[in-house]
């Protein structure tokens, strides 16, 4: 499986889940001038940025590990926008991580989402 | 949401009421402190979170911004934790802004939500009631400390969700007692009597002396004399301490981090033995943020330096203005702090580098110029500001054969409090304690001595060629060996043996 086709199946497969997990999706693949943000979405009053990670194994480290400080800061510049687009500015907000883990054949191993992965 | 608490930071030894105001906003969640705090405050997000959480309490996903006002004074420390997590907690409605009003509030946390103790409790305390706090919230730990201040309700707590329940009226915490200075003062027990001594009867009449005025005494002996025994005795001879001087030593000690727990106060004068290899920091203070040294930590006590040609020029040379002033400024980039310092200098020497020179038993083996090397080592202004020079000699055999014991401190030392009542009266309405800190005018004021005395004292002078300053410390010697007399007048016995504890003025130094 090529690489950005293991990301997109990682990020259907996350959407699935979190649209179980009784989030409402309000964006996918939102962009803007720095970097994309996979989800954006509703859940329990607050407006939730989700990144999501997908691995076929923890050679490199897990998909949590890969987040490092400057996508952080990355995503959080993202938010920024689009909070600031959105007229938002006095939402609560939270940012979450979805960690995929897939086999070689793209078949899914577990899902794991971490609430309030990370803050400014 | 928005949260103000009064905290309290401690510069130096005084405490400055501080504004804890925490808001909480919408946004992207961060944590901010702002108004100048150091790294242990910073550290303080950590900490704070954690504690909440493992309090059943939540750092809520929003932008939460913690200022410290003034925003202008520098902030260390880690007694804004506490506040700092009640703030947020008031944010998100587990207790109400009102809750935490006529409050001080103070402590560190550590991860669990256990609140532990702070240094500088008692200058925090004493701060509250400036600022018009009714009450006092701080660790356990620190309790009988803050339990001296007058007019203050102090409510120990041992973890933040008990300090939570305080303020929503859901537990009671009796006030801590408050702490009385009469027992304690009374109960001062002190470890070395001058009884354990045998013989050196000169040199416990010169302690008594200097105890008597507060004058400084160098003690020049061989080894094994008894000079640290001596030395460590003069605290059970000195005057018992004020109230007010306690507070004084007790906030030292405190911000220092020096007080032992439990301890509410010092109701012993200090002594402090610093080891000669202690650095000119490590004695009048020093750091980044200066902290006190040794001559403060022995304020109103004893600052014993053994074998003081071995402690550094550099280090003894600035000894002097503490003792010149009774305390002492210390500049640092950062910020200059003043630190009081009005000890009793006690040092003790040998009389050459191997210790044997004049001794009766054992021969020196130091050429005259070894001698005059290490003699040199102390300079002769920090000599001018030591009042008594003695000789301790080495114990002779019959002496040491002693049964009977010397006598008892509490003897001695109710003769230096009836000297000392005698100066109290005489200095009454000037800035003068005792007579070793006597002026020119206080000299001119309290000294006079008939012409008789006066033609002692200048033989004296011109046979033993003493300097005009060596003349007044000689005068004011006498004045205090007249009040253990109780004699109203310095009169010839006073002058003549006030001569006998200007050794080094004798013998060529």
């Amino acid at each position: 499986m090529r690489k950005n086709e293991l990301g997109r199946r990682g990020e259907e497969l996350a959407r699935e889940f979190l649209v179980q997990s009784g989030y409402s999706i309000l964006a996918v693949n939102y962009r803007s001038r720095h970097r994309e943000i996979d989800i954006i979405a509703e859940e329990g009053g607050d407006l939730v940025f989700v990144e999501v990670k997908t691995r076929t194994g923890n050679d490199f480290g897990t998909g949590l590990e890969a987040i490092t400080a400057s996508k952080r800061a990355h995503i959080i510049r993202a938010a920024a926008e689009y909070i600031h687009e959105q007229q938002a500015a006095m939402r609560t907000c939270r940012f979450d991580a979805v960690e995929v883990n897939l086999d070689e054949d793209g078949g899914l191993i577990d899902i794991d989402l971490v609430q309030g992965a990370f803050t400014a | 949401m928005l949260a103000k608490i009064t905290s309290c930071v401690v510069v130096g030894v005084e405490g400055f009421p501080v504004q804890v105001e925490v808001d909480v906003g919408g946004g992207i969640p961060r944590f901010d402190i702002v108004g100048l705090p150091d790294a242990a405050v910073k550290e303080s997000r950590e900490r704070v979170c954690a504690a909440l959480r493992n309090s059943g309490g939540f750092v809520p996903n929003r932008h939460v911004t913690v200022n410290l006002a003034p925003a202008d004074l520098r902030k260390e420390g880690v007694s804004f934790d506490l506040p700092i997590a009640l703030g947020i907690m008031a944010c998100i409605g587990h207790t109400t802004p009102d809750a935490l009003a006529n409050y001080m509030i103070v402590g560190e946390l550590s991860l669990d939500g256990v609140v532990s103790p702070i240094r500088g409790a008692l200058s925090m305390a004493l701060a509250a009631v400036k600022a018009g706090c009714t009450g006092v919230i701080l660790p356990a730990g620190n309790s009988a400390e803050a339990g001296v201040v007058e007019r203050l309700r102090v409510i120990p707590v041992t973890s933040l969700y008990e300090a939570l329940e305080f303020l929503n009226g859901s537990k009671h915490i009796p006030e801590a007692p408050h702490t009385q200075w009469g027992p304690l003062r009374e109960g001062v027990e002190f470890a070395d009597d001058f009884a354990d001594v045998k013989g050196q009867e000169y040199a416990k009449r010169a302690l008594e002396v200097a105890a008597a005025g507060g004058h400084n005494i160098l003690m020049v002996g061989p080894p094994g004399s008894g000079k640290t025994m001596l030395s460590r005795r003069l605290p059970s001879i000195m005057p018992p301490l004020e109230l007010d001087e306690a507070i004084e030593i007790t906030r030292i000690h405190s911000s220092a981090g020096l007080l032992p727990p439990g301890v509410p106060l010092i109701a012993a004068r200090p002594f402090r033995a610093p080891h000669h290899t202690t650095s000119y920091a490590g004695l009048i203070g020093g750091g980044k943020v200066p902290r006190p040294g040794e001559v403060s930590l022995a304020h109103q006590g004893v600052l014993f330096l053994d074998e003081l040609p071995e402690f550094g020029r550099e280090v003894l040379e600035v000894l002097r203005q503490p003792l010149e002033d009774g305390q002492v400024t210390i500049s640092r980039a950062v910020m200059s702090l003043t630190y009081p310092s009005r000890f009793m200098l006690v040092a003790a020497m040998n009389p050459c580098p191997c210790g044997y020179l004049g001794d009766t038993a054992k021969s020196c083996i130091c050429t005259p110029l070894q001698v005059q090397k290490y003699r040199a080592r102390i300079s002769g202004p920090l000599l001018d500001r030591i009042d008594l020079h003695i000789q301790v000699p080495r114990l002779r055999q019959e002496e040491m054969g002693l049964i009977q014991s010397g006598e008892p401190s509490s003897q001695i030392r109710s003769r230096v409090l009836a000297a000392r009542k005698l100066q109290a009266r005489r200095f009454e309405g000037r800035s003068v304690s005792c007579n070793a800190a006597m002026g020119s005018k206080e000299l001119k004021d309290f000294c006079a001595v008939d012409e008789d005395t006066r033609e002692l004292l200048f033989k004296a002078i011109t046979q033993f060629g003493l300097s005009a300053r060596a003349y007044s410390r000689t005068l004011k010697l006498a004045r205090t060996i007249a009040d253990l007399a109780g004699e109203e007048d310095i009169l010839r016995p006073h002058v003549a043996e006030a001569v006998q504890y200007r050794v080094l003025d004798r013998t060529a130094w």
